[in-house]
């Protein structure tokens, strides 16, 4: 398995040579052939887990000099982040790093003997995490190169240091194998550092004002949680002597309290990175700050981190505090964030609060803690990071061309940008649409919080399901509606649309193999987990709901065939005034000729950011204060 | 219930459901029409508009309009036939949204603004009646042990007796679904809807003809949901439920002609307090009992 420490270490290889190879032209074919590096090595390691029985495996007890060396780099992290923390006047923030480094040294330097267990955990769940990282972001990756082109192209004002931008990119891919693939919670910490920087970094790319603004607010909410973090791993080290994640949830499983502490702090960590509420708004800032690539990584890749603890954590969250505390945080923020999904007329703001949406029923699932919730869950991750990442990069591409991303702008955008609003209209779809795949996750997380009767959890999906499917039908809408508007020049690059039809493949591939799916991988994932796997939709409604797939394929397909020849003749529309014969004018009493505008419902004064976030943070940041206080109260 | 009787309901449906369908609307209209002190037209009368509807020269603004709405009628269809195939009700409501995403498309392909505005009303109608929906299946499930059709009807006791509070929500919705004022806000059969006829604006002959169809399927199906609240193991209980479907039909119309129509924002919070309270409060009961 010698390919586990080359995935964690040959990205910051690249990351290295990004930084020095100052010729765009050679460094954008040494990010080609990298990502590719990564994608091959991902797979190579997934086949040959595969191969080898596709068990848990521990790898690497003796490691004494990694050890150091991540001790060492996590010190270089320190400085670095207090730097830039007293470089752009907030320095306040540099203590979040400061404690938390210190006290992880001290424990690891002058702290009691630990016993020691292995480093490297391999299961489904982290080879799974495995391959969302490292194909989605190795997409993201060549996407990149060439958005950043474009990007670049157009935005000549801001200064052109890509050098640095795709270095960040590849330490960020680093540090994710290694979070995934760790098994020790010091190591964990190191690499969950690692990404709350990089994402610091990213979002800070143009040093725009906002941007500068945005990526303090990332910095802070993750070292806040990077600290709980810490603080959970030294607690839980002095208490039980080890420093083992599987460990820690075990004894968290069976009540103990020094772990159930942990296990709660971690939870909390956790939801910093996962964007729940109160900590959304630095997801947000990531996607409205000019770093348009690196948010789509934020949706499809890091914030899966967070979801990733939760599930590892979620045996130990079953039944406990911390458990109804994540739950109840999960599902409100499901609830929440459509709702205010639903007043966004920006597309990336509307991708954002989906998919802190979508998070929130991720964690939801984690919190309950059941197999089957975790069954859902998981699916819910697999479909969420394909069709998310696809949209967000279909979004950015769009606004190359349209030079807009407006939902409002994106009128009849299948007949002025084809190519796409077909990708478009694919994502979307797969967001939300029954038969496919996000609404089975939301059908078994419906079915399994009925059955562990948790009656909160139930309102929060049907009420969030309804406005769910009100925000993206609003959307796919707007795509196919006929305008008056001019076709635009599609000038996607084609490494951008490679990027994009891999996506789409998968993102079909996954909805109609899903049961296939659902029985090789993810039921042995979850009785990794639990010990169980308890079926949650029978296979028999499996089958039916991929037939039912084909079907909803062919249904439209087959009547536009049939249609096309059909004698249809062609009239205006009615417009409570003569029609002046585009569709988009009429002439009124005043006998002058009034503009059409046709436009969606946002119901901003209802469902606006201003109105609902503030109340929703101050719930939300009630029930962690309180749970999280009762769960330390109650070890003490 | 076994595959045979499985078969022969879904034939059933396929066939009957849009006379059975066509013959309510036309006793609602010769009983709304009473209501207003006239005659009313002949109670086949929306059969016979159907198929003159069906007879005409198509004219449409957008010729994709056509599949849009075919595809919404076959999936309407299909979600019917699942219910009466006797599976999962909770996928049934799932699909049935889907299905009514195509309308959505159907109206606001035209670019028109009364159809699209028809049209944006029509999705929020969809999102006040949801939660009440998935509430009902979740009921039936705590009720009855079972998502399953076939198990649901097939109990000692009605499904009802436990959940008043599911039923109290799931009338309320009703009315907006069947189009009845208050709750017609994007498209009613009244002569007085400030948006022409909303999300039908753009749609003649056929493509109306193909709505009006559905409509019909759609309200079968619903009654059918009323019936799986009433039905248990004892065969009585099929001629209390026919009887308690013609006397909700019977309230619907009633509503329909005594109410005022409600802007779209109060039908939202109204089905949604509703639903909160009425159908909350049993999910509450029946999950701590």
């Amino acid at each position: 398995m010698g390919v586990i420490p080359f995935l964690i270490c040959f990205p910051f290889v690249a990351a290295v040579l990004m930084f020095c190879i100052r010729v765009n032209r050679i460094r954008n074919a040494v990010a080609y052939v990298s990502a590719a590096v990564i994608m091959a090595a991902t797979v190579y390691l997934c086949v040959q887990w595969l191969i080898g029985g596709a068990g848990k495996i521990r790898l690497y007890y003796h490691t004494e000099a990694a050890d150091r060396i991540i001790l060492a780099a996590e010190l270089i992290l320190m400085c670095v982040v207090t730097w830039l923390c007293f470089k752009y006047r907030r320095w306040y923030i540099s203590f979040l790093s400061i404690v938390p480094t210190l006290g992880i040294a001290w424990l690891e330097l002058f702290g009691p003997e630990m016993t020691e267990y292995n480093r490297i955990y391999l299961d489904h769940l982290s080879v799974l995490m495995c391959l969302i990282v490292g194909i989605i972001g190795s997409l993201i990756v060549i996407y990149a190169v060439g958005y950043m082109h474009g990007y670049h192209h157009y935005h000549t004002d801001i200064p052109d240091r890509r050098y640095y931008f795709f270095m960040v990119l590849f330490l960020f891919l680093g540090a994710m194998f290694g979070f995934v693939l760790s098994a020790d919670l010091l190591w964990i910490d190191f690499f969950w550092e690692v990404t709350s920087v990089c994402s610091f970094l990213l979002i800070g790319y143009t040093k725009l004002e906002e941007a500068v603004k945005n990526s303090f607010r990332a910095l802070w909410m993750n070292l806040l949680g990077g600290t709980a973090l810490a603080a959970g791993i030294i607690y839980y080290a002095l208490k039980d002597g080890n420093t083992d994640l599987q460990t820690m949830v075990w004894s968290g499983s069976m009540f103990q309290h020094a772990a159930l502490v942990a296990v709660a702090l971690t939870a909390f960590a956790a939801l910093t990175k996962a964007a729940q509420m109160p900590f959304s708004r630095w997801l947000l800032g990531a996607m409205v700050a000019p770093t348009p690539s690196s948010a789509l990584l934020h949706s499809a890749t890091m914030v899966k981190a967070g979801i990733y603890v939760l599930f590892r954590l979620s045996p130990a969250l079953r039944g406990s505090l911390a458990g109804s505390m994540v739950s109840f945080v999960g599902g409100f923020t499901f609830l929440a964030a459509s709702f205010i999904a639903i007043a966004q007329s920006d597309a990336k703001k509307v991708l954002a609060m989906s998919t802190i949406s979508n998070l929130g029923l991720m964690t939801a699932c984690a919190g309950v803690g059941r197999p089957e919730t975790i069954w859902a869950g998981v699916f819910l991750m697999i479909f969420h990071a394909i069709s998310k990442s696809l949209l967000f990069q279909d979004v950015g591409a769009t606004e190359n061309s349209l030079h807009s991303r407006d939902v409002e702008e994106m009128q009849g955008l299948l007949y002025r940008l084809p190519r796409l609003a077909i990708i478009m209209f694919i994502g979307i779809c797969g967001m939300y649409l029954a038969p496919f795949g996000m609404l089975i996750s939301k059908w078994a997380a419906l079915k399994a919080s009925v059955d562990s009767r948790n009656i909160i959890l139930v309102f929060f999906i049907c009420f969030g399901s309804a406005t769910t499917t009100f925000y993206w039908t609003k959307w796919l809408g707007k795509l196919i509606a006929r305008s008056s508007k001019p076709v635009v020049k599609d000038i996607t690059k084609t490494n951008e649309m490679i990027s994009l039809g891999v996506h789409t493949v998968l993102m079909i591939a996954v909805c109609a193999l899903f049961p296939l799916l659902s029985k090789i991988y993810v039921d042995p994932l979850v009785s990794d987990m639990f010990g169980e796997a308890r079926e949650v939709i029978p296979t028999g409604v499996l089958y039916l709901l991929v037939l039912l797939i084909l079907f909803f394929f062919a249904v439209p397909v087959l009547a536009y065939v049939r249609n096309k020849h059909m004698a249809v003749n062609r009239k205006l529309s009615y417009l409570s005034g003569i029609n002046t014969g585009n569709n988009d004018a009429f002439v009124s009493a005043y006998g002058d000729e009034k503009k059409l505008v046709v436009s969606n419902l946002y119901l901003t004064k209802a469902f606006g950011v201003r109105r609902l976030m503030v109340p929703c943070e101050a719930i939300t940041s009630a029930v962690i204060i309180v749970t999280v206080a009762m769960t330390i109260g109650g070890a003490l | 219930m076994t595959t045979a009787v499985r078969v022969i309901f879904v034939v059933l449906y396929v066939l009957l459901a849009p006379l059975i369908g066509a013959l309510l609307a036309g006793i609602d209209r010769k009983i709304s029409a009473r209501m207003q002190r006239r005659i009313g037209p002949p109670v086949l009368q929306p059969l016979y508009d159907v198929i003159k509807l069906l007879k005409k020269q198509v004219i449409a603004v957008d010729r994709s309009q056509g599949f849009l709405i075919v595809s919404y009628m076959i999936l309407t269809v299909i979600t019917g036939c699942l219910f009466f195939a006797g599976v999962d009700v909770l996928m049934v409501f799932f699909i049935l949204g889907t299905s009514s995403v195509f309308l959505y498309l159907a109206a606001v392909v035209t670019g028109s603004a009364m159809s699209s505005m028809g049209a944006q009303r029509e999705l929020v109608q969809d999102m006040a009646i949801e939660p009440a929906l998935l509430f009902s299946a979740v009921g039936f499930y705590l009720a009855t042990g079972s998502f399953e059709v076939g198990s649901i009807i097939g109990g000692p006791v009605s499904a009802i007796v436990k959940m008043p509070g599911f039923f109290a929500a799931f009338l309320f919705v009703l009315t907006i679904k069947m189009r009845k004022s208050p709750f017609d806000t994007a498209q009613g059969t009244h002569a007085h809807q400030e948006l022409v006829k909303g999300i039908t604006t753009e749609m003649g002959a056929k493509n109306l003809a193909y709505f009006e169809i559905t409509e019909w399927y759609e309200t079968v199906l619903m009654m059918a949901v009323v019936a799986i609240y009433i039905i248990n193991s004892h065969p009585a209980s099929i001629i209390a439920a026919i009887v308690v479907i013609l006397l909700v039909y019977f309230l619907e119309i009633l509503i329909d002609n005594t109410c005022a129509r409600l802007k779209w924002k109060d039908m939202l919070v109204l089905s949604w307090t509703v639903t909160l309270i009425s159908a909350g409060v049993n999910l509450i009961l029946l999950m701590v009992i």
